[in-house]
């Protein structure tokens, strides 16, 4: 881990815990998150990104549990606090931006008292002071006539000013990182533009991480320094974003980019990624991606791939981009042999 | 606001008078000849008849029941068959004796309810919430009559705390008035909290699923400001249509409770007023319930838009 990680996340595991079994959904993951940099995870619906995000924020669902790993804030780890030790750092150090703009503000509490609430839990402001703060918060997040908005009830906002109010909250405390799942999705176009502009602006402005959650390319390439390629509660692919759209590696994130829809092309039919994400208990034993994999050999379905490394810190996991690929394509199997060759093999062209 | 309170208002008078009617109806079909039930059962034909005409009973009901509501609009609920005392007057009596009770009770049941309504959504799956469900699985199932008995057995007739039955007024002796209410107030307060306290379970854990009690979390807050500042408002709305039906139905007397405790109250009124066939204290008594109930859903329907500024009372098709 680098002195600058402002997060840094290793093997990390989570799983459910009903009266019988634990099912893991999310199974050994690592990255990391500079200070002042924007990490985007993309990956379909259902392959834990939220539960990666709630993760951080220790506040999976009663159930839900990391059962390995370490999470690493400012090179303290998180898992190991508990519930007073968390709520310190919750809203405080870590903030959260959750999916649904509509439900995520409490109905029956006006938006001033509910963005001074967090500032005077953490700063020890008073209660004028805090309002003060709070309608300069509205107004950083580009709400008109914020000491007038203060007195409204979340009802009588509309969802994009709702995510502002949202996003307004979560930075009121200046935290050093923002998790933002989904924060857009609710939303249409125009309004998700304008919240994308401003949350590159209030990272410039306020010097803080980000991790922003999406299965929109689109908002990846606007506001990610670093993507992180995750399917079925595994990564398979991790890489800045600019080597990631130039040079996707994994027949996943290739898939991904492909059926991004473009303009200036003719096409008949956006290429899609066929067939669906196998449940926790049909999981392959090998690459979870196997299933779906045009390229995939009986390797791929038995073996877990091995992390290849490539410039500038491109990671892929796939046999693909190893040194005995062509073997394992040719004879589907692989020796004790193969799997050191494999695991020391160089992305090369990345 | 002000034209949804004139729209409530007049809805109240349509109700009221549809309920007048019916009261009124209803006790007249009641057998049994008030004329006959005054005189007693020697009086001659005659003398019983002379007195029907006398309290207009010979009159078409139409007449009759013109003639009771034009008097009720102008305050006056005529007098008793009995003893001929304004009705008025004998409500001035017993309501004050019901609304004590009513008011202890609910208090009662607040006090039981919230705590642990509180402790076994938030506990969910524990001892506790094991607990609060058997009290409140208990509470509703217990009859009135039972439950009365067995707590001046316990704390009366056992351990000496409270008198057994009784009333004083309040003004008369406030300690002594209070410690005869407390056995009646907790039979009848035991079974609402037992409600209560299911409703505001089942409510808090609907709430506390929301995403604005994770946004709660998020901002740091712990569980009990989660509770209490976010939770606990959202879900005393269901609670509150619960409790407004049921001390409507309080002030319509306690009727089982009234009778074991030997407390003067409005249900004992009726019974009593109905064996002696003394309709205008029936017409009196009921017409009052039935105020009292569209009062408190007036007051109910108020409280909502307090709790919940979504809710807006205006004029408009709700
Ligand atoms: N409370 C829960 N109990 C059991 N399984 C759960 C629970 N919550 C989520 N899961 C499972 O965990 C997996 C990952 O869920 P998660 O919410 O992290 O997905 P996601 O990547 O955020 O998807 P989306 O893009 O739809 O938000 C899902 O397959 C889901 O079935
Ligand atoms: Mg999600």
């Amino acid at each position: 881990m680098s002195s600058k990680d402002q997060l840094a996340v290793k093997n990390l595991h989570v799983g459910f815990q009903n009266k019988k079994s634990f099912t893991k959904i999310i199974d050994g993951i690592n990255f990391s998150v500079k200070k002042g940099e924007t990490l985007c995870i993309v990956g379909e619906s259902g392959c834990g990104k939220s539960l990666t995000s709630l993760s951080i924020m220790g506040l999976l669902p009663k159930t839900g549990k990391v059962s390995e790993g370490e999470i690493l804030f400012d090179g303290q780890d998180l898992t190991g606090l508990n519930e007073k030790q968390m709520s310190k750092i919750r809203g405080n150090e870590i903030s959260m931006i959750f999916q649904e703009p509509m439900t995520s503000l409490n109905p029956v509490h006006k938006i001033g008292w509910q963005i001074s609430e967090s500032i005077v839990l953490h700063q020890k402001l008073s209660k004028k002071q805090a309002e003060e703060k709070a309608i300069d918060m509205l107004k950083l997040v580009g709400i008109p006539s914020p000491d007038k908005r203060i007195h409204q009830y979340p009802h009588e906002l509309s969802g994009g000013m709702r995510q502002r109010v949202m996003i307004a909250m979560a930075l009121s405390c200046n935290p050093k990182l923002l998790i933002a799942d989904e924060p857009t999705t609710a939303l249409d176009v125009t309004i998700q533009a304008q919240i994308l502009e401003l949350m590159n602006k209030l990272k410039t402005e306020l010097h803080m991480s980000i991790i922003m959650i999406t299965h929109d390319l689109g908002v990846v390439s606007e506001i990610a320094d670093k993507v992180l390629v995750m399917y079925a509660g595994k990564v398979v692919e991790y890489s800045d974003v600019k080597t990631l759209f130039a040079n996707p590696q994994h027949p996943y994130t290739q898939g991904l980019i492909e059926s991004i829809p473009k303009l200036n092309e003719e096409q008949d039919e956006l290429p899609i990624i066929k067939g669906s994400v196998p449940s926790p208990d049909e999981m392959p034993k090998g690459c979870r991606f196997s299933t779906r994999c045009p390229y995939a050999t009986n390797a791929c379905f038995n073996e877990v791939p091995p992390m290849i490394s490539g410039e500038a810190g491109h990671q892929v996991h796939c046999w693909k981009y190893t040194e005995c690929w062509e073997i394992v394509e040719k004879e589907g199997l692989i020796d004790a042999g193969m799997r050191e060759t494999a695991a020391a093999s160089q992305l090369i062209g990345s | 606001m002000v034209s949804f309170i004139l729209r409530r208002l007049g809805l109240m008078v349509v109700i009221l008078f549809i309920v007048s009617v019916i009261i009124f109806s209803l006790v007249n079909v009641l057998p049994g000849d008030p004329a006959l039930l005054k005189l007693g059962q020697e009086a001659s034909p005659e003398a019983v008849e002379k007195l029907r005409i006398e309290m207009g009973l010979n009159d078409p009901l139409y007449v009759q029941y013109f003639n009771w509501i034009s008097n009720v609009i102008q305050g006056d609920l005529g007098r008793s068959y009995i003893d001929n005392t304004a009705v008025t007057e004998i409500l001035k009596q017993k309501i004050p004796v019901t609304l004590q009770l009513t008011v202890i009770s609910f208090f009662v049941a607040i006090l039981i309810a919230l705590p642990a309504g509180i402790i076994s959504a938030s506990r969910k799956g524990t001892l506790w919430d094991y607990s609060s469900t058997l009290f409140a699985l208990s509470g509703v199932s217990i009859p009135p009559f039972f439950l009365g008995i067995l707590l001046i057995f316990i704390f009366s007739i056992g351990l000496g705390w409270f008198p057994p039955s009784g009333y004083t007024p309040f003004w008369q002796d406030p300690m002594r008035s209070l410690m005869l209410m407390i056995l009646p107030a907790i039979t009848v307060g035991i079974r609402l909290s037992a409600e209560l306290t299911r409703m505001l379970r089942s409510s808090l854990l609907e709430v506390l699923q929301s995403e604005y009690i994770r946004t709660g979390y998020a901002k740091g807050l712990r569980e009990k400001g989660v509770i209490f500042k976010h939770a606990l408002r959202n879900a005393m709305i269901p609670v509150i249509t619960v409790s407004g039906l049921q001390v409507g139905s309080f002030l319509g007397g306690a009727v089982i409770t009234e009778t074991i405790f030997a407390v003067p109250g409005l249900g004992q009124l009726v019974v009593n007023s109905i064996l002696t066939r003394d309709f205008p204290v029936v017409q009196g008594a009921v017409m009052f319930m039935a105020f009292a109930v569209v009062f408190i859903n007036f007051t109910v329907d108020m409280l909502y838009s307090v709790l919940d500024p979504r809710i807006k009372l205006s004029g408009g098709a709700k």
